[in-house]
């Protein structure tokens, strides 16, 4: 079984963390993951930094500018990650935009995360029908899952589409908005998430986007499997260094 | 081979629509709707009320006949330049808010470079009455102000983007997050032939009505409805495409697509795409870009802001990976010496942008009876600062 779907076994609330590699600071990479490891985080989203993040709102923009200026990029990042399976064993997802992918060839990409251990890449505009038609074999042959995303305005029709064809868990976009928005849940979200839950999913789902602390966790984990906290860490981040980890982490786990 | 967009939405293996899901209902909504909504009387009689009595459609194919005799062969201008808001752009903005009323849409955005995609979305705005926001680069912004004022003049709400270079690619970014943001209400009218589709052909469809008359008009002039070649400038590449558009599938028109060279192709400082670019993902469309060999998005430079995008659209990319049409790239002295040749022999100003079009005939010679049509996108009031500068006036 694939270290993704193994998480879901015990019905814990899961907690994922996203952050940009190579941001603060260019080698911090390995130092975060296992620092993440060692606080409980249950899964994590390395953000490949990109030029044109379309779905990041200011913060993660900024960070991944800050990585690229550092001097990140895609090999770089597989050198770091190297030798991260001697020390990280929790679920680890690469998560980035398409073209970086598409220029390091899509069949290496893959390998390469194979070779090191990688479990899934999350691809936000690498749309379903692309995938399917083009790549879902190479995923296959690498034993690497791909994430797809849903929001309040996917159709009920879509979301079983994109269920049928998801395998690891489906990514909720909690509301129509890009990363970084803090704010808070509303009655809508509310219903959007008790509608998705309604569903019966065959695969478990973990939302993304406005979760920023440990009420906001609560919310979006109330229905669903677990929580994707991506901004609100890298502000931790920039404000606090890889010192603030164990703090932020414990201050979402607490209720 | 057709040259068309196929059912799938590509060119060739150009095109697609490679959108996060936030977007998918909007673009969905669209792809389902846009060719339905263009085949409808009441669609049809509606726009072309408007391109005659407020754009001035038809505008005129003049026969430029001192800067034949220069060339020593027959020239011809498509007059887009004397299109309200003085540029072909307009086209497209009314085709695109009169599809954005039909699906109810009442919140208008659009991105700008150097703001004459702006102006002509905010003119259309203000005619139906509908709100108006563009998103246009902090740096753009200040190098364009008169465009800001229009923009402000007809109501429109102007906001800077302040993220990554400032420039059109990031106001196009900021013009899809606000999407992002607001599926429901708004509208995008984005101002090429870029973007995921169906956004390339339905821009391509607006604009075809500048080849639809350049057949008739040559009928009337020559006795013939197709040239010999059809020029056209080519950043995002709009005007492009409607020049060619009624071409594509006729072997027996040369197409010619002129690129910025900027400074120079090898100088680090161009937006030449297709010699410089190569495949990748830019603004939800499979097409050639100006990358990093990491696929990080460069940044383009052309003296010309409307042609200062770091990709052109996936119908472009196909004209030139298939051959079918001839791509050249002239630097910003070529097209300025040639826009202000224009002047002297023709007593037209152009927009810089179509400078670098009417350059074809500096680096390259045309038989005596061909019929050479240059599509004039824009007129050059814009640029009198640049061109003042330029040249010391």
């Amino acid at each position: 079984m694939n270290r993704i779907s193994d998480k879901f076994k015990n019905n814990k609330k899961l907690l994922s963390i996203y952050f940009t590699a190579g941001y603060p600071k260019l080698d911090d990479t390995v130092e975060i993951l296992q620092q993440l490891e060692k606080d409980g985080v249950d899964l994590v989203e390395i953000g490949l930094p990109f030029s044109d993040p379309l779905a990041d709102g200011p913060t993660i923009q900024a960070s991944s500018q800050t990585a690229l200026q550092n001097g990140m990029t895609t090999e770089l990042l597989f050198r770091q990650l190297k030798d991260v399976r001697k020390t990280v064993s929790i679920p680890l997802i690469i998560m980035g935009y398409f073209n970086p992918i598409l220029q390091f060839g899509v069949e290496n990409f893959c390998e390469k995360c194979a070779e090191i251990g990688i479990d899934g890449l999350i691809l936000p505009d690498l749309p379903l029908a692309e995938f399917e038609e083009h790549y879902a074999e190479i995923f296959k042959k690498y034993g690497l899952l791909n994430i797809f995303l849903i929001t309040p305005h996917t159709s009920e029709e879509r979301i079983l589409q994109i269920d049928a064809a998801s395998e690891g868990f489906i990514y909720m976009v909690s509301r129509a908005s890009v990363t970084g928005n803090s704010a808070g849940f509303g009655a809508e979200t509310e219903e959007y998430f008790e509608r998705v839950a309604s569903l019966q999913l065959k695969n478990p789902q973990i939302v993304g986007f406005g979760i920023n602390n440990s009420e906001t966790f609560q919310q979006a984990t109330k229905h669903t499997n677990g929580a994707i906290i991506g901004s609100a860490f890298i502000k931790m981040l920039s404000e606090k260094g890889k010192d603030g980890i164990s703090a932020f982490v414990n201050s979402i786990r607490k209720v | 081979m057709n040259y068309n967009v196929n059912e799938k939405g590509y060119y060739g293996e150009f095109g697609g629509a490679y959108i996060p899901e936030m977007l998918y209902p909007n673009v969905e909504e669209l792809r389902q709707n846009y060719l339905k909504v263009m085949a409808e009387e009441s669609f049809q009689k509606e726009f072309h009320q408007l391109l005659k009595d407020y754009v001035g459609r038809p505008t005129p194919l003049y026969f430029a006949k001192r800067l034949s005799e220069k060339h020593s062969t027959k020239i011809y201008l498509k007059r887009e330049d004397l299109c309200h808001t003085g540029a072909h752009k307009v086209n497209n903005t009314i085709g695109q808010i009169l599809m954005a009323k039909r699906l109810g849409k009442t919140r208008i955005i659009a991105e700008t470079g150097a703001g004459q995609h702006g102006v002509a979305t905010a003119t259309v705005c203000a005619l139906m009455g509908l709100e108006c926001i563009v998103f246009m680069g902090e740096t753009d912004i200040k190098r364009q102000a008169p465009n800001v004022a229009r923009m402000k003049m007809l109501g429109a709400k102007v906001i800077p983007a302040s993220s990554g270079s400032k420039t059109l690619k990031d106001a196009t970014n900021e013009a899809i997050r606000d999407w992002i943001n607001n599926p429901l209400d708004t509208h995008y009218i984005i101002g090429s032939v870029v973007g995921p589709h169906p956004y390339p052909d339905m821009v391509a469809r607006f604009q075809s009505i500048i080849s639809e008359e350049i057949k008739v008009q040559l009928n009337e002039k020559e006795d013939r409805e197709n040239p010999d070649f059809v020029v056209a400038c080519v950043g995002g590449g709009s005007n492009a495409a409607g020049a060619f558009y009624h071409y594509l599938n006729k072997p027996e028109v040369g197409i010619i697509a002129v690129e910025a060279a900027g400074k120079g192709i090898d100088s680090g400082e161009s937006a030449a795409t297709s010699a410089l670019g190569n495949t990748g993902i830019i603004h939800g469309s499979k097409t050639l870009l100006m990358q990093t060999p990491d696929g990080q998005i460069t940044e383009p430079y052309s003296i010309s802001a409307g042609l200062d995008y770091p990709g052109v659209g996936p119908m472009h990319a196909n004209l030139f990976a298939s051959g079918r049409g001839v791509f050249i790239s002239v630097t910003d002295n070529e097209a300025m010496q040639a826009g202000l040749k224009l002047c002297k022999l023709e007593g037209i100003i152009p927009a810089i942008e179509s400078s670098h079009a009417l350059a074809i005939f500096e680096t390259r010679k045309f038989k005596k009876d061909d019929v050479v049509v240059v599509n004039l996108s824009g007129r050059g009031d814009k640029d009198l600062d640049t061109y003042i500068n330029y040249f010391k006036l």
